[in-house]
């Protein structure tokens, strides 16, 4: 909104891809220059649109995977079978190439500092890309800040993967737990596990939520992202755990058949 | 014309299915579904509907009063602004027409705005225009049989000309208001009017 209260109409504007990342062998993560950005917050997604030669357009929505506070904007892309634009943007699209969208875009599924914690993260598969944001940008936020600031907003990740190669941001996620015992990472495995794995393995249930979530009591910021019916099912669970469903924010994704 | 996508080809349609696609949109045979928080879930022995004036006046009905008012089916396409669109989806329910014709008996009003509230405290506004002469209903059955909870059940508003934010989940009550104030995603960066053939998806959208 501008200060007479008009919206101006948030512009197409064509980013320049800086690098490519390898993230899982079906995802990859776009490194974006975007002239004239105008900022974001974690959680906030972007609208991308494609032109053929013959001018056939396609449209779709990414999440953001980079904190606020990074002078990139990074897209984490998993490649659909059967997707139109996923996989040119994960296969075709190489350093150098453009590409239009249009952003920040949403309001609502977006956590910062100030929202306060703690924070309860529950994603699958590639539904950690906002949450990763979130992740990001509490990390860069609070790098400067005394360990008390991160002893006020503690997190906890539920993160649901079909395999261990399938784990998006399995590195940073670990190296960011290790330096950081406010953030406690819990992965689930649902398809198949390595060798000697003590994880869990099966699909997100009420047993592992009240082992893992914050209990109600604490009043967490809840932040559930993936397939329908894995938000379907967290969400209900957790208001039948007694969590308030304001607090409950999801966004899904994917045929209502998707399973992680 | 925007900049040409190196070695974009893209999935063509066909003309008949191009010709029904705003801008923007692509075809999905599936059912998504978006919401922003938990599903909501009503019994049916507390549910009521409620149309309230800005007089004040409100006529309300049970489930049981509400499923005997005259049903229409119709078949529409819808358009969600995550850019899915899904073709000839199936519905039936009570014309929001009917709802005003009844309501007047009870002394409500029209007035040119509308406000639908649901059960988990989601909003959305529209004119009444837009939702009077045949083109919006509340509706409880999809595909002949009840509306599950995930896609709006027991009964959401439907109007299918615009973005299906619009078509409000767990619809309690439509109030009729003498001027228009925004509803929850209205509030929230998206487009106030949001009409998927102009593709106004964002504020500032024209």
């Amino acid at each position: 909104m501008s200060p007479d209260g008009t919206a101006s109409r948030i512009a197409w504007r064509l980013a320049t891809v800086i690098d490519v990342v390898l993230e899982t062998p079906r995802t990859r993560t776009l490194v974006l220059d975007v002239p004239g950005w105008p900022g974001h917050r974690a959680g906030q997604h972007v609208d991308v649109r494609l032109t053929a030669d013959d001018g056939y357009q396609a449209e779709r929505s990414y999440s953001i995977a980079s904190p606020p506070e990074d002078t990139r904007l990074s897209l984490t892309v998993e490649q659909l079978k059967d997707g139109e634009v996923s996989p040119y943007l994960s296969e075709a699209l190489h350093a150098g190439d453009t590409l239009e969208l249009r952003g920040p875009i949403g309001g609502y599924f977006v956590w910062d500092i100030p929202t306060g914690g703690p924070l309860l993260l529950v994603g699958g598969g590639s539904g950690i890309v906002p949450l990763m944001a979130m992740l990001r940008h509490r990390d860069a936020a609070l790098a400067s800040a005394g360990a008390g600031a991160r002893e006020k907003l503690p997190v906890r990740l539920l993160y649901s993967s079909r395999r261990w190669d399938e784990v998006i941001y399995r590195d940073e996620l670990t190296s960011l737990a290790e330096k950081d015992l406010t953030l406690q990472v819990t992965h689930t495995l649902t398809r198949e596990q390595p060798e000697g794995w003590a994880g869990f393995r099966r699909r997100i249930d009420r047993a592992m939520l009240e082992q893992v979530a914050w209990p109600a009591s604490e009043q967490p910021r809840v932040f559930i992202c993936g397939p329908t019916p894995l938000v379907e099912s967290v969400a209900s669970t957790l208001v039948e755990l007694g969590h308030q469903p304001a607090l409950v924010k999801t966004e899904r994704f994917g045929p209502t058949g998707g399973a992680v | 014309m925007p900049p040409v996508s190196r070695g974009f080809r893209g999935r063509r349609q066909s003309a008949d299915t191009a010709s029904r696609l705003p801008p923007g949109q692509y075809e999905t045979r599936d059912f998504p579904v978006l919401s922003a928080g938990p599903t909501p879930r009503t019994s049916l022995t507390t549910w009521d509907f409620a149309l309230r004036g800005a007089n004040g006046q409100t006529a309300r009905w049970t489930w049981d009063e509400f499923t005997a008012l005259p049903r229409q089916t119709t078949t529409k396409d819808i358009h969600c602004v995550t850019k899915w669109s899904k073709f000839d989806t199936v519905w039936e329910g009570i014309s929001v027409d009917t709802l005003l014709s009844e309501a007047a008996a009870k002394g409500v009003v029209p007035s040119p705005f509308v406000l639908a509230t649901c059960d988990g405290g989601y909003t959305t506004n529209v004119p009444l225009a837009d939702v009077t002469g045949g083109k919006a209903w509340v509706a409880f059955m999809y595909n002949g049989a009840p509306l599950p909870a995930e896609h709006g059940g027991p009964a959401r508003l439907l109007v299918p000309h615009l973005y299906f934010w619009k078509s409000a989940k767990w619809v309690r009550e439509l109030r009729l208001m003498e001027s228009d104030a925004p509803g929850f995603w209205e509030s929230l960066g998206y487009h106030n009017y949001g009409d998927p053939w102009r593709e106004q998806r964002y504020s500032g959208d024209e």
